[in-house]
């Protein structure tokens, strides 16, 4: 049997195309949908999407427990309200070296006390002036993804 | 039964019961009626002038410290109670009231002369209004504060823990007052450097 007669190929070839075209529309139709989900949700651009509800975070509570070596601590209470700006620092009227005995808070670290070249300064280096650049207080909310990771052992506190 | 009233009131009355004395009742009635109207006019006109709406009246005060506050929980809350300007600014009792609205006369001839009008005089002069403001609140112990918050019905178990420690010490043995801390608390702050206990 002669398969390459034009005949032949030529109706195979022609149903091989116009599935493939058909098929790699589909896909192209179906990957969109999926990457075009954003932050804003599936909520479709003429709507509005429904804001999430705000969280509380807890005035005060235990310090909380790092997680690695190298980790910024976490806010152990509120910090509604308080502001860093270019004349005041609210978190530093505790946690400054000045204040913190007096105030019963932590003291912040002495690494905060060099600029990004080693040299060591004799306030806070304003690399390290917005604390909440790295440090945060937490909520009691649930984990967003599943996650599995534990700290060392000589992080956890018993 | 004759009242044993003293000779004076005897000769006013003598003196007032006469026929001719209309005139004089006549003066006496207008002086009533005046004193009713300057009194409830000069009260009327304090109550006016004591108020936001007046305060924010200026584009200095609705522009800067009207528009910082709003932010703050003095003006937006949970329960909705707010404090307004004069609650804050202004003292309650009549006394402190008038002697505070004398010295505010000074503050028409600034407006007058325009210290603050613009955003950077305003920034510039921060510090200095800020510094006045915490002086007369050191001097009268926070009165403008307690109005509000009475240190009697404080319960410091809802406080957290450092809060309550310094109003059980600094604050219950007068060393010190509500300013000492609470600064910024309604308005953003100066530059805080060379402070005291900031």
């Amino acid at each position: 049997m002669k398969l390459c007669h034009f005949k032949h190929w030529f109706p195979l070839a022609l149903t091989a195309i116009v599935c493939c075209s058909s098929l790699s529309t589909q896909s192209v139709a179906a990957e969109s949908n999926e990457s075009v989900e954003s932050l804003r949700g599936p909520t479709a651009i003429s709507e509005e999407a429904k804001a999430p509800a705000l969280k509380k975070f807890p005035k005060e509570r235990e310090l909380l427990d790092l997680n690695y070596v190298g980790q910024p601590p976490l806010i152990p209470h509120s910090i509604r309200g308080y502001k860093i700006t270019n004349n005041d620092n609210r978190c530093l009227h505790c946690h400054s070296w000045d204040n913190a005995v007096s105030a019963g808070a932590t003291r912040i670290g002495i690494s905060h006390f060099r600029d990004r070249n080693g040299q060591v300064l004799a306030d806070v280096s304003p690399s390290r002036y917005f604390c909440t650049q790295c440090h945060v207080p937490q909520v009691n909310a649930k984990a967003l993804v599943p996650n599995i990771f534990e700290p060392v052992e000589s992080l956890k506190t018993p | 039964m004759k009242l044993p009233l003293p000779d004076f009131i005897k000769r006013y009355w003598q003196l007032l019961s006469r026929p001719v004395a209309l005139a004089l009742w006549l003066i006496l009635s207008f002086g009533f009626i005046a004193g009713i109207v300057f009194w409830g006019g000069f009260n009327t006109l304090m109550e006016a002038s004591n108020t936001e709406a007046f305060c924010t009246g200026c584009h200095e005060m609705e522009d800067n410290p009207f528009e910082e506050m709003k932010t703050t929980i003095h003006y937006s809350n949970r329960s909705g109670v707010r404090a307004s300007c004069p609650d804050c600014h202004v003292p309650h009792e009549w006394t402190h009231k008038i002697v505070r609205k004398v010295q505010a006369s000074k503050e028409v001839w600034g407006k007058i002369t325009g210290v603050i009008d613009t955003r950077d005089k305003f920034l510039d002069h921060r510090k200095f209004m800020a510094e006045r403001e915490w002086a007369r609140m050191k001097a009268n112990d926070s009165r403008e504060c307690r109005n509000c918050h009475n240190f009697e019905y404080m319960d410091f178990s809802v406080q957290s823990s450092r809060a309550a420690h310094k109003h059980r010490t600094a604050l219950a043995s007068g060393e010190m007052t509500c300013i000492d801390c609470h600064k910024g608390i309604a308005h953003h702050l100066p530059d805080m450097s060379g402070v005291p206990n900031w």
